[in-house]
């Protein structure tokens, strides 16, 4: 049955990659052809314009640097993390392993505001060092790379963290035994077997903090000050007028992360091999090294829990009340009524919610659609389909997010350009795009990991191959879809990078509002926007954990 | 002298005995087959041989060294593993010279020193290959030219043919035979397979439950079985019941189901047997034939019939209720007849008395 298809599936597929075609490589297209043309014509006029300022070449170093040192950061973190709790029994390692992915629950602006709240100038620790030391002033500004890359190394290592430590998990135990009765010592088995066979897992570690470092937003934004990575620098350039120099900016990105993709991708590469049980923990025999790990876990893992908490007491503390007290004097739920109770408040939430939900269904719809073609049918094209899914992946969300706004910013139907920009439309079609990589990868791994013969067996009991798919391959790809779908519900819950190029009043997502309560102080509503954030995307994580798991037997 | 000596080698998971107070002598050169069912504590056994579990009590003794505290890395024992566990990131030179490299071995020497290992295992040229290149066949053969590169002491195998399919697995165990002891190597192997065990072990010791059943060559294990569990465990064998009624030097006599049968071996008084007393008596399938069914035989019924050429297993169930499973000519007996069962005229083969459990 798979191997062929018939005229109806392969018209399906054309399609789809039209439909893909035109959301995803069109409005990138558009970028690049209005970075060298203008309504004149061709011209290099933006380009050398690009090329004669200082302030450009600054501001894509410091993304390069910016994203290299928070690789580096972010690995110098994640992986002893996990090999500590992977390789080493302690009491509590559990529970710390689960604390250790918890940033993953902040998005990233909420992120950042929780270290402004924490380690900022007038945040907790920086105001106890002050009382500390009878200081007149703060002690340190959080302000400029330092604090870029504190943020960044704080929300990434989790990258290195999960991937080190799945590759741990399915480490062959006899390898290790196979060099050790081949006389090779500790040393030399780690450098022999052990870190090549974790090789591909810490190239994907590096290639996804890279990616995402040299995409985020958030950080430069709020504590970038002076400093310039490229990703503020095209909003900032858009915001002056300066259009087609802001797609030059864009195209250089987006050149950037096309090279670190390339670049990665060679390391990336699976082994394969022998699969066998994972060696076991080893208990720390020493007590007073026991003692010490699991007291220094421990610490780091309230270091880690820090900007949740710190989130968690600004929500509930009234505004202006809180100056130099060590503890907060007064209490109150108002910042959450606040949000409940003003229709205006209200909104971005009821917004975000939907924006995120219509957006992630959209996502798994067409990647189940994707998955049967071209696992399934293996329809022509199929190489094709599965890129353009992954594009957009590969490309910053600020490069996307400019391409879709310069894409459906003008009324030219015969040229499949509408005007999107202003409407309701263009923020859940924008989230789609940005989701579809993660739910599609999710659902195509999914589809190659099931047994081609259960389709078989469906169509010989008589079902067609829409049944077959509804009847038999979603229910087992239930875990996949589960999968791909929180990831992508939270990713758009919490966006901000596309959200602050496209939005309008009435479709504002959270991550705006929080910004906006930021800039008239009205610090309690941020936090409380930002708890529930937090709240909503752990909770949709639980969920997701719960019931993607176990799906049949 | 032994070369190699394991003395009450014991190591517990949890509440199990997985090993419980092993004691073997192998000599230099000699294949040592370890078999049991699964769970018998054979691959435990395997692992603590070769340092990577240490014994709760015992000690592993090579060459007059106690190395039962030593770590593997210094035992000089090559290991074959049961999914071979190559390493995949390098080619089969870089494998097969991996432990040369522990040695200080390099340059020149290395590369002769895997080709000639390569050479061992007919995988001359075989280089420059990628291990996810290679057939499970050429895998296995990869692995063990692995462990025996760095000419190790003694050679352990786990299971080494139970990854491979059933045409290729008896090739490569005549490989495998001829091999070791071409190089004469001192070598302990694991199976839960009786023939294979056979086949390759100039000893088999006899596991279960972790404890030691009995060691003894081949011929030793099927024609004097220590007990009902290596009585059945190695070889086919059917149990009835009997009682004896007479103990005398050239053998013992037998009564079951009302037919008296002469046992002709002294297994009886080694045993300590005495008249009266109730037995299991096992029967290899050649042991008894199938006569006539006159007084004085043993009556029973031809259930079934499993075809294996000139000689065929029939199953046969006595007027009593015993099932027993009995060789004879293919062509002369069909199911549903009726015989008679009388011990077959060859001395001493193939029946086993032991007393009956209380």
């Amino acid at each position: 049955m798979s191997g062929r298809t018939g005229p109806r599936g392969q018209l399906l597929a054309w399609a789809l990659l039209l439909a893909l075609g035109w959301l995803v490589v069109y409005p990138l297209g558009l970028v690049l052809l209005e970075a060298v043309h203008s309504d004149g014509g061709w011209t290099t006029a933006y380009v050398r314009q690009f090329m004669r300022r200082p302030n450009e070449w600054q501001a894509l170093w410091g993304s390069l640097w910016i994203s290299l040192a928070s690789v580096g950061l972010a690995g110098l973190v994640g992986i002893p993390l996990a090999v500590l709790v992977t390789r080493y029994d302690f009491p509590g390692r559990r529970l710390l392993a689960a604390v250790i992915a918890l940033p993953a629950v902040l998005p990233p602006l909420v992120g950042v505001i929780a270290f402004l709240f924490l380690y900022g100038e007038s945040g907790f620790i920086a105001r106890a060092v002050q009382a500390l030391f009878r200081l007149d002033e703060a002690p340190w500004r959080l302000e400029g790379a330092g604090a870029i890359l504190l943020v960044h190394a704080y929300s990434m290592y989790v990258y290195f963290y999960l991937f080190t430590r799945a590759a741990l998990l399915s480490l062959d135990g006899s390898m290790l035994e196979a060099a050790a009765s081949l006389g090779a010592g500790r040393w030399r088995t780690i450098r022999r077997v052990v870190f090549p066979a974790l090789r591909p897992a810490l190239a994907g570690g590096a290639l996804l903090t890279f990616m995402t470092a040299l995409a985020s937003f958030s950080a430069p934004y709020v504590f970038g000050g002076g400093f310039r990575v490229m990703t503020t620098q095209i909003v900032s350039t858009r915001l002056n007028g300066e259009t087609a120099l802001a797609m030059v900016e864009t195209v250089s990105l987006a050149v950037l992360a096309l090279m670190a993709l390339v670049l990665f991708r060679g390391a990336e590469r699976d082994l394969g091999g022998s699969k066998g049980t994972p060696p076991a923990p080893t208990r720390l025999a020493q007590s007073w090294l026991r003692r010490g790990v699991t007291f220094l876990s421990w610490g780091l893992g309230v270091v880690l829990l820090l900007p949740h908490l710190t989130l968690l007491i600004v929500s509930f503390v009234p505004v202006g009340t809180w100056t130099t007290e060590a503890v907060p004097p007064a209490w109150t739920f108002g910042n959450y009524a606040t949000l409940v109770r003003d229709p205006v408040r209200f909104r971005p939430l009821l917004n975000s919610l939907w924006l995120a939900t219509a957006a992630t269904v959209a996502a798994v719809a067409i990647s189940l659609l994707a998955g049967a073609l071209v696992v399934r049918r293996r329809v022509k094209g199929r190489g094709l389909l599965e890129g353009l899914l992954a594009l957009p992946w590969a490309v910053p969300g600020t490069v996307f997010a400019i391409a879709l706004a310069t894409a459906f910013s003008v009324h030219a139907p015969w040229t499949g350009r509408i005007i999107l920009i202003g409407t309701v439309w263009i923020l859940p079609l924008a989230y789609l795009v940005r989701n579809l990589p993660l739910t599609s990868r999710a659902t195509l791994a999914g589809f190659r990991a099931l047994d081609p013969s259960l389709d078989e067996a469906a169509a010989s009991l008589g079902a067609g191959r829409w049944r077959a798919l509804w009847a038999v391959s979603v229910p087992l790809l239930r875990p996949s879809l589960v999968a791909g779908a929180t990831l992508a519900f939270v990713t758009a819950l919490g966006d901000f990078v596309t959200s602050i190029v496209l939005y309008t009043y009435d479709t504002r997502p959270i991550s705006l509002e929080i910004l906006g309560s930021l800039r008239q102080a009205d610090v309690g509503v941020a936090a409380a926007y930002g708890v529930v954030l937090m709240a909503v995307s752990a909770l949709v994580f639980a969920l997701g954990a719960d019931r993607g798991g176990s799906s049949v037997g | 002298m032994a070369f190699l000596r394991v003395e009450g080698l014991a190591r517990r998971f949890g509440a199990t005995a997985a090993v419980d107070g092993v004691s073997l002598d192998i000599a230099r050169g000699e294949v040592l087959a370890l078999l049991g069912p699964s769970g018998s504590g054979k691959t435990t056994t395997l692992r603590l041989l070769a340092g990577f579990e240490t014994p709760d009590a015992g000690r592993v003794i090579v060459d007059g060294l106690d190395v039962t505290r030593a770590p593997p890395v210094t035992r000089r024992f090559g290991m074959v593993f049961q999914h071979y566990a190559l390493f995949p990131h390098l080619d089969v030179r870089g494998n097969v010279g991996f432990g040369l490299e522990s040695l200080g071995v390099t340059g020149a020497e290395l590369e002769r020193r895997v080709a000639a290992a390569l050479e061992l295992v007919d995988l001359g040229g075989f280089e420059r290959r990628r291990i996810a290149q290679l057939s499970g066949g050429q895998q296995q053969r990869v692995a063990l030219a692995r462990a025996l590169a760095p000419e190790p002491r003694v050679l352990l195998l786990d299971e080494p043919l139970s990854n491979l399919d059933p045409a290729l697995r008896e090739r490569t165990r005549r490989e495998l035979h001829d091999l070791i002891r071409r190089i004469g190597i001192t070598t302990v192997l694991v199976t839960h397979e009786q023939e294979e065990a056979f086949d390759l072990g100039d000893r088999v010791a006899v596991l279960r439950a972790g404890r030691l059943e009995q060691v003894g060559t081949p011929d030793e294990l099927y024609g004097a079985p220590a007990n009902p569990f290596v009585a059945a465990f190695v070889g086919r064998a059917s149990t009835i019941e009997g009682v004896v009624v007479g103990v005398m030097d050239g053998g013992t006599r037998v009564r079951v189901e009302g037919v008296e049968w002469g046992v002709p071996s002294d297994a009886g008084v080694q045993r300590g047997l005495t008249v009266g007393q109730r037995l299991r008596v096992l029967l290899r399938p050649e042991a008894v034939w199938m006569a006539r069914p006159e007084p004085g035989t043993l009556a029973a019924v031809v259930e079934a019939r499993r075809f294996a050429g000139a000689t065929s297993l029939f199953v046969v169930r006595t007027d009593r209720g015993a099932t027993l499973e009995v060789s004879g000519p293919s062509r002369q007996i069909a199911v549903g007849e009726r015989v008679g069962l009388v011990p077959s005229r060859r001395a001493g083969g193939g029946i086993h008395l032991f007393p009956a459990e209380a």
